[in-house]
């Protein structure tokens, strides 16, 4: 998902915990919310730090693809539409990185490490928006998938994360409405504006099933956050449910699924379909991707280019106090 | 050293007539700064009419640890809610 393959701390059983970690389980397993100042296991915060800390960088790496077609939306409407979700993407991040902070990790630590490698953002947003259409596919793909994940994260155990995702929960709903409705434009239009939809599709359905990470038998992380609460499906249980829910609204559109395994399967009620390429995906997360580089080195740019304007208005504020005190 | 801003926690008055709530965090390098930026992240939809900001080092907080002598003494004090005294509904509302 935004986070994917984050690695977790331990996993020991009630009789083997000390009697901290033991009270600590209980608190989570009656449905407790953890506070920053409440005691926690070493495990808890690292695996914490690491999982919204990817989740923040996720969102504010993922406005690179769209905001790479504000100048070039097609309707003035399109435009004010897509910047507003970019923005809230940048706010999304904000919230997150605030909840990650009061983990007792600073921002520019979180920054300094999304910049140098040692911490990752979902796989999703390393393959290059091209077209139009893209646009549509990735509200209507990427934010959905996105929501799948999000939603139950909003009942997570950890209380700054859990309302974190309920305010990001409250805006993400118009993502996914804004590129369905793309892509509803373009399914009902010309036929070049039907083949650039299918196309977006296309692209984009499998790395989408991807973000919800590896399977769950070789997904080794899953069963310790679970216990903790800060994952609470497993990422074939969200992939299952993601793909039951777009399949009907793909086939609304007149488009198809990429996928000749593609099948309703009565017996479980949910469709069979193909998995991801797995390898792929795993060559995506170390780094190469299509777009890993071009993204980011963006993100490194507008870091190190915003440097100056970040220590001049700290210099102005730090001015201004002084005079204030001496005009005391 | 860090050249980090310093971090603020934000208050919104969401409609006339409530309280400011705290809704969250961010960092900004005064006030004046901090102000704008909340309007930015956090009133993107008409969630507020009123923001105030404080400079997250100056929130004293009490400590977890102290929760059981804070509110403990005030769980076995019952009467203090209306429901303790049995009324005759006779008497009409009261």
């Amino acid at each position: 998902m935004y986070a994917q393959m984050v690695k977790s701390e331990g996993m020991k059983s009630l009789d083997e915990m000390s009697p901290e970690e033991r009270a600590f389980q209980e608190r989570i397993d009656r449905g407790e919310k953890i506070e920053p100042r409440d005691w926690m296991p070493e495990g808890y915060r690292k695996t914490l730090i690491r999982q919204i800390g990817q989740h923040a960088h996720s969102e504010i790496v993922g406005q690179l693809p769209e905001g790479n077609w504000i100048t070039r939306a097609p309707t003035l409407e399109r435009k004010a539409i897509l910047l507003a979700k970019v923005q809230d993407e940048a706010g999304h991040g904000l919230y997150l990185y605030c909840a990650a902070e009061t983990l007792g990790v600073s921002r520019d630590e979180l920054l300094e490490k999304l910049h140098s490698g040692k911490m990752k953002y979902s796989s999703i947003f390393n393959y290059p928006t091209l077209t139009w259409a893209d646009m549509g596919a990735v509200g209507w793909l990427v934010d959905g998938a996105a929501i799948m994940n999000q939603v139950p994260l909003q009942r997570t155990s950890y209380g700054p994360y859990s309302r974190a995702m309920i305010r990001i929960c409250k805006e993400e709903s118009f993502h996914q409405r804004q590129g369905y409705h793309i892509m509803m434009k373009l399914a009902r239009g010309t036929e070049a504006q039907k083949r650039m939809a299918q196309d977006a599709l296309n692209r984009f359905w499998y790395p989408s099933l991807m973000m919800f990470g590896p399977s769950d038998k070789d997904s080794v992380h899953s069963a310790q956050s679970m216990a903790w609460k800060i994952k609470m499906n497993t990422n074939d249980e969200l992939r299952q449910k993601f793909v039951d829910q777009t399949v009907p609204q793909a086939e609304y559109l007149g488009l198809t699924v990429p996928d000749e395994g593609l099948r309703w399967n009565d017996e479980k009620g949910g469709y069979d379909f193909t998995e991801p390429d797995w390898s792929e995906f795993f060559e995506v997360i170390k780094g190469n991707g299509p777009c890993n580089k071009e993204r980011l080195g963006a993100r490194v740019q507008a870091w190190e280019g915003g440097a100056w304007v970040r220590d001049g208005l700290m210099a102005h504020a730090k001015k201004h106090a002084a005079a204030k005190l001496a005009a005391e | 050293m860090s050249r980090e801003w310093p971090l603020w926690e934000v208050f919104i008055r969401g409609q006339h007539g409530l309280n400011h709530r705290h809704v969250g965090s961010l960092h900004a390098p005064d006030a004046e700064m901090a102000i704008k930026h909340a309007r930015d992240v956090y009133t993107r939809r008409n969630e507020g009419v009123s923001i105030w900001v404080v400079p997250s080092a100056a929130i004293s907080a009490s400590r977890p640890s102290e929760k059981g002598p804070l509110f403990e003494p005030a769980e076995s004090k019952i009467y203090r809610h209306p429901t303790f005294y049995d009324i005759p509904d006779d008497i009409g509302h009261m």
